[in-house]
């Protein structure tokens, strides 16, 4: 039993991670512009295709798309910024909210019309198989993309604090009128955390290709937990998206191996429900 | 509150009377069908709209109110043989403790935040019917063929009393959706929509009446919930409590117009048409084409027209007066 337990632990663990890595770009959009990106889940599902094609077409093994994605979303994420987001970033509060579901149905169906519906996976990578550690079964491509979403989270962290520009991310996030005052212009920090915060979800596709099957609906699952990680977290900390992307995972499949796994999601919102119902603001939010 | 026009009350006669001669002279039944959608999501628009376009809180978990009443009532009518009509109350009764229940520790919740937990709201309660033995979980619930009447709220051999029930559910709708405008309580949701801590200090009871706004929705919705049951004959977690459904009754009363009585009405004239039609000239081959469209359609709304159209109207008809 406790090994079964710890085995539960370590898968909850791995989902958490990726949980964490999806929901830490959303949680930047959201804290620098006050805007909900329902087609996060959406931009994920597009990295999750360009590793798949540059694997099926050029044998590109997802590990090296892993720039191609970056790049890719976050050119798509300025762009849609620019186009789109930024029209309705003075406009009433509903039409932001909807916007982006708008982009979210969109994007989805463009990928149903080019790809079909059906399910895809990525067979043989180099990241195959499973490791034995005292009796635990830990999937290497799992064990891997959690390592990396580790890394990418430490590296947003050390952009955010170390840079100009990070800190100026930072600054328009605490106070728009101050920092503009201050010489930044939040116009561009606006599209480029809009640009960030895609490209980040794009890596998180690129890892999330190697072990989950690739379907043009499959960001709906994860952009919505995504929210409540957010949520959980504190809207727009970093930190707290980290965290509360860990505990979710956790509480997934330790609410799945208790109870029933059919309820582990509405386990999930229920206890998204309950933080929020306690402390509003979310445990890292301000 | 304020005296009708003679320009209003003839302007309102004449489409009532457009709306009630309609099927008899187009009797198509696809036609009529779309009108039944028509009327019946121009329903659920006005309820979304008393808590979401007065007081300001953006459901996107509606759904679950509407299912809540399809199956309240079908539940019953199954298992225990009740009237679907009293189902129809107890169903809108269900909806509105339901909505209580969420709404009061959500009372504190704003903007962005509620919109959230609205949706997680209408995920945890989607999962839960998908799983409930007693509801027949994912397999939904038929409900049994009875002889057609309007006391067994069944008609097979023709869609017209389906027509003029929603059609005066929609007029019930628009009715209570007027009265609460205009009344005290309509500026109470106003101002808690601009400010809760402005309206608190004005002596509102901020937690109060938005949880009569939400209420109130809830069982607007879930009657439209027993309408769709009782029309349908068949329900199922997915097909009545989709996040889908959620957002299309925020499209609806945005497109339209929220914060207007007419709004969602006009709204869902104009999307569930557009919507059906695409479906079914492009949507067949299963590529996806008519959501492409649709989504394109509600980020050109977003961008363009977030006012909504009845704000259109308004401003061109204030122009002609003056």
């Amino acid at each position: 039993m406790p090994e079964q337990l710890l085995q539960q632990i370590v898968n909850g663990l791995m989902i958490g991670f990726m949980y964490s890595l999806v929901a830490i770009g959303l949680t930047l959009i959201w804290g620098v512009m006050n805007i909900v990106n329902f087609a996060h889940g959406d931009f994920l599902m597009i990295g999750m295709f360009t590793s798949f094609w540059l694997f099926t077409i050029f044998g590109l093994d997802p590990l090296f798309s892993i720039p191609i994605c970056f790049l890719l979303l976050f050119i798509l994420g300025i762009a849609i910024y620019r186009f789109i987001v930024s029209k309705v970033m003075k406009g009433p509060m509903l039409a932001q909210l909807v916007v982006t579901f708008g982009i979210s149905i969109f994007l989805s169906n463009l990928a149903v019309y080019f790809w079909t519906p059906d399910f895809r996976l990525i067979s043989t990578t180099f990241l195959q198989g499973t490791w034995d550690v005292g009796g635990i079964n830990i999937s290497v491509p799992k064990a891997i993309a959690s390592i990396g979403s580790v890394i990418t989270s430490i590296c947003l962290f050390l952009f955010m604090k170390k840079t100009k520009t990070g800190k100026a991310i930072l600054a328009t996030e605490m106070n728009r009128e101050s920092a503009l005052l201050m010489g930044i212009n939040t116009e561009r920090i606006n599209s480029l955390s809009f640009g960030i915060g895609a490209a980040l979800v794009g890596v998180a596709g690129a890892f999330l290709s190697t072990y989950y099957y690739i379907y043009p609906q499959v960001g709906g699952l994860f952009g919505t937990i995504a929210f409540a990680v957010v949520a959980l977290g504190g809207f727009g900390s970093i930190e707290g998206a980290f965290i509360a992307g860990i505990l979710v995972g956790l509480a997934q499949t330790l609410g799945g191996f208790y109870f029933d796994p059919s309820y582990k999601y509405a386990i999930v919102f229920m206890i998204y429900l309950i933080t929020i119902w306690i402390r509003p603001q979310g445990l890292l939010g301000w | 509150m304020k005296k009708f026009t003679t320009k209003q009350i003839s302007v309102t006669g004449i489409t009532l009377l457009v709306l009630l001669l309609f099927p008899l002279v187009i009797t198509q039944t696809y036609i009529i069908h779309v009108m039944i959608l028509v009327f019946m999501f121009g329903m659920l628009g006005v309820a979304w709209n008393i808590m979401g376009g007065y007081a300001g809180m953006f459901s996107f978990g509606q759904a679950a109110f509407f299912g809540i009443g399809a199956y309240t009532s079908s539940f019953l009518v199954v298992t225990f043989h009740v009237n679907p009509w009293i189902g129809l109350i107890a169903g809108g009764v269900v909806a509105a403790v339901m909505a209580a229940a969420i709404g009061y520790p959500c009372s504190n919740l704003r903007g962005h935040y509620f919109a959230i937990a609205t949706i997680a709201f209408g995920e945890i309660v989607r999962i839960f019917f998908n799983n409930w033995k007693l509801v027949n979980a994912a397999e939904g619930i038929t409900l049994p063929m009875v002889n057609e009447s309007f006391t067994n709220f069944m008609f097979h051999s023709s869609k017209l009393p389906y027509y003029y029930i929603i059609l005066s559910f929609l007029l019930i709708a628009l009715v209570i959706c007027y009265f609460v405008a205009h009344s005290k309580m309509g500026y109470y949701f106003r101002a808690i929509k601009e400010s809760h801590d402005v309206a608190r200090a004005l002596g509102v009871n901020v937690v109060w009446y938005r949880l009569i706004a939400i209420m109130i929705s809830a069982f607007l919705s879930a009657m439209a919930g027993t309408f769709y049951a009782q029309y349908i004959l068949y329900i199922d977690p997915e097909s009545v409590m989709l996040l889908a459904i959620s957002i299309q009754l925020v499209l609806i009363s945005m497109l339209g117009g929220a914060g207007t009585v007419m709004g969602p009405v006009i709204g869902a004239a104009i999307l569930i048409p557009i919507a059906e039609f695409t479906r079914i000239w492009l949507g067949h081959k299963g590529t996806g084409v008519d959501m492409l469209i649709y989504g394109f359609l509600i980020t050109l709304i977003s961008v363009y027209q977030p006012q909504g159209i009845w704000g259109l109207f308004a401003n061109i008809g204030k122009k002609k007066n003056g």
